[in-house]
């Protein structure tokens, strides 16, 4: 028989593979099913768990938890000019550092993916990924000595006559966020202008493009989805983010009100609340970059 | 005495100014590191010609159109456009444009936006634009896709789109680097004779990269023979078929037969080497009359390929060497061309039809090989 080579379990195998062909959406199930799980258990339910929570409210008196809905939460929320403050100071800092962020990665991702030879290319990423390896606290505590009054920056400063510490600011948060959430924003802006075929800048500038056309014709509009993936990352680590401030800082984030609620104040619904700031936050930044057709190039 | 300045004022007079060159290559040389891609290379292009660049696989021809339009710069050597020297220019301030192999379109910008590009780079008033782009879209037969994404066109109409977003600008110079290598042989073809007809249409001078000689030769007014970075022969159509100046080129443009030394002494009385083109020469029994005017050898056919149309041979000599030898199939089937192997045959072709070359035939194996795979 011309089929003999085809034994019984190659068959069935065969007819499997022809069933899922046939049933893609049982096919997407195989596939996703574990990871779709994970996602709705784990990360939906959480996040759902936050949700209710924050409806939920601490009884003054007994310093325990009414499981019952109410708004007092965001109320205090919306009323306390305190609060208000630390949302706008948030918010105002991780924009800061999400455009500090893209204009330092962009020359770097540039040089990387377009110009830099080989061995260049490669000095280049492991520079930026290197820091990455190092933990998390010991960078920061790196900043903070370099920046703290008596720090280097202050010692380097006095030696050509200025009198000017940054130690304990918002300006030290600022640099070191920048710093630290830099090569979560290289690396989607190189991996985008990597894709970028050589052969369109040709076609601009052998269409009369100038540098800076091609650039804002061509370039951009294709690594947008680059830019908006690394500034994502950059806005929203920053919005979570409540050691920097701790340790470089002088004043307090939505991470800071967080931590506080959860730990010495013990009011987890007020937490739960102020956490869906950033998470609000996020799904507004997000919808502006969508209706800017930020994904179109997806 | 006094006669002689009017003489020569006449003479000036007489004699034509030579029109200037669409484009002129004085000498030029490109390496890459070690590799030379090009090797000293004079050309001239003429205004309005169909001026095609053939040539096998690495041979430079791309790299001579990057440097026409300005990608690359030579490491010697000097290139003009309409008399104009533009060696440093980048390819903005060139007055050429270029269709890419791989088209090179932008995949975010909509087919009209696509072909308005340099125009809008121009600052064309936007009613203008509008108004050229639906006429560069014409011309390319895609009037109604102005409002498609590249990535919505098949590949033969990509490639009308970038013919139509250079031709929209007007150059003087267009190239065009394979702009066909990615259809199939139907598209192909199709292509070919529209692109001739817009050239004609708009009379503009044509660089067209080809390593399909069948489509240079179809298509241009001349040709350049390219081989390892060098120009082997410039010519018209015919003379670069019928007359090639190398075994290269004979080998090259069409599948030709060299004969030399022993061979050709034996065959034609001179051991110089000639070429003779596979569909000049005639098989006949062995005891067929030979005229004054023919050469003629002995062999045995050792292989056949039925074409279809023709029939290929390759007949053995007797005097060493062997002969590939081209006939139309006019009332033989492929079971009687089949039947021929191994039989003694006599060659026979007129001897006017030898073109002596200087070229040794070992680089003529090579692109036999190639021409072989090509037909298969
Ligand atoms: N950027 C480059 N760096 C190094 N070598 C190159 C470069 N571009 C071309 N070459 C070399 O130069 C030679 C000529 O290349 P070119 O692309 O001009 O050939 P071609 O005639 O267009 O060939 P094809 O028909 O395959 O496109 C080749 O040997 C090639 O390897
Ligand atoms: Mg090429």
């Amino acid at each position: 028989m011309a089929t003999g080579t085809v034994g019984p379990s190659d068959g069935m195998r065969a007819h499997l593979s022809a069933f899922l062909f046939r049933h893609r959406l049982l096919k997407l199930a195989a596939l996703l099913g574990a990871p779709a799980g994970w996602f709705v258990v784990i990360y939906l339910g959480t996040l759902f768990l936050l949700f209710a929570t924050a409806f939920w409210h601490l009884d003054a008196f007994t310093g325990l938890v009414v499981k019952r809905f109410s708004l007092a939460n965001f109320q205090t929320i919306a009323h306390d000019p305190v609060y208000r403050t630390i949302i706008l100071r948030t918010l105002g800092i991780a924009l800061a550092v999400t455009l500090t962020d893209i204009v330092l990665a962009f020359p770097l991702s540039y040089y990387a993916a377009r110009q830099a030879p080989a061995r260049a290319r490669n000095a280049v990423l492991i520079a930026v990924v290197l820091p990455l390896w190092a933990n998390y606290l010991v960078r920061i505590f790196a900043w903070r000595l370099i920046l703290s009054p008596g720090g280097l920056l202050v010692w380097l400063f006095e030696k050509i006559g200025v009198h000017w510490s940054i130690g304990y600011s918002n300006v030290a948060v600022w640099i070191t966020f920048s710093y630290l959430w830099l090569p979560y924003v290289v690396l989607p802006m190189y991996a985008a202008l990597e894709r970028v075929p050589g052969s369109l800048l040709e076609a601009s500038s052998d269409l009369g493009a100038r540098g800076w056309k091609t650039f804002r014709s061509v370039v951009f509009p294709l690594i947008v989805p680059g830019i908006v993936a690394g500034s994502i990352f950059a806005f929203s680590l920053t919005l979570g983010d409540y050691i920097v401030v701790q340790l470089v800082g002088n004043s307090r984030f939505i991470g800071n009100v967080i931590y506080d609620n959860v730990g010495v104040a013990s009011n987890v619904p007020f937490a739960a609340a102020f956490a869906l700031m950033p998470v609000a936050i996020m799904s507004i930044y997000l919808f502006i970059a969508w209706r800017l057709g930020a994904f179109e190039a997806l | 005495m006094c006669g002689v300045p009017s003489l020569e004022a006449d003479l000036s007079d007489v004699e034509p100014v030579p029109p200037t060159p669409a484009v002129r290559l004085e000498g030029v040389v490109k390496r890459f590191g070690d590799v030379v891609a090009v090797d000293r290379i004079d050309l001239d292009v003429r205004e309005g010609e169909f001026f095609s660049m053939l040539g096998p696989s690495g041979s430079g021809k791309t790299t001579c159109l990057r440097m026409i339009a300005g990608f690359e710069s030579p490491t010697a050597g000097r290139i003009a456009l309409g008399g104009r020297y533009v060696t440093g220019l980048a390819p903005y301030e060139r007055e050429v444009n270029t269709v890419f192999q791989d088209y090179a379109l932008f995949p975010h910008m909509t087919v009209a936006e696509n072909v308005g590009y340099g125009l809008m780079v121009r600052k064309v008033p936007r009613a203008d634009r509008r108004r050229q782009v639906a006429d560069a879209l014409e011309m390319v037969r895609l009037p109604e896709f102005g409002e498609r994404r590249p990535a919505q066109l098949s590949g033969g109409q990509r490639q009308r789109v970038a013919l139509a977003r250079a031709l929209v600008m007007r150059p003087k110079v267009l190239l065009l680097d394979e702009p066909l290598g990615a259809l199939d042989l139907k598209l192909r073809q199709a292509m070919q004779i529209e692109l001739k007809e817009i050239q004609e249409e708009v009379s503009l001078t044509f660089i067209y990269v080809t390593h399909d000689q069948e489509e240079a030769l179809t298509m241009s007014d001349r040709l350049a023979v390219f081989n390892r970075g060098r120009i082997e022969q410039v010519g018209s159509p015919a003379e670069v078929y019928e007359r090639p100046a190398t075994g290269f080129v004979a080998g090259f443009v069409g599948v030709s037969n060299v004969l030399e030394g022993e061979a050709a002494a034996a065959v034609a009385g001179d051991p110089h080497p000639f070429t003779i083109r596979p569909e000049k020469i005639e098989m006949h029994e062995l005891d067929a009359a030979v005229d004054g005017d023919s050469c003629s050898a002995t062999g045995h056919v050792r292989e056949v390929v039925y074409l279809g149309a023709t029939t290929r041979y390759i007949v053995e000599l007797d005097a060493g060497a062997s002969l590939v030898v081209m006939q139309q199939n006019l009332a033989t089937s492929s079971m009687e061309a089949l039947q021929v192997r191994g039989k003694a045959v006599r060659l026979i072709w007129r001897r006017s039809n030898n073109r002596p070359v200087e070229a040794p035939a070992g680089a003529l194996e090579g692109s036999m090989d190639q021409e072989e795979a090509q037909a298969s």
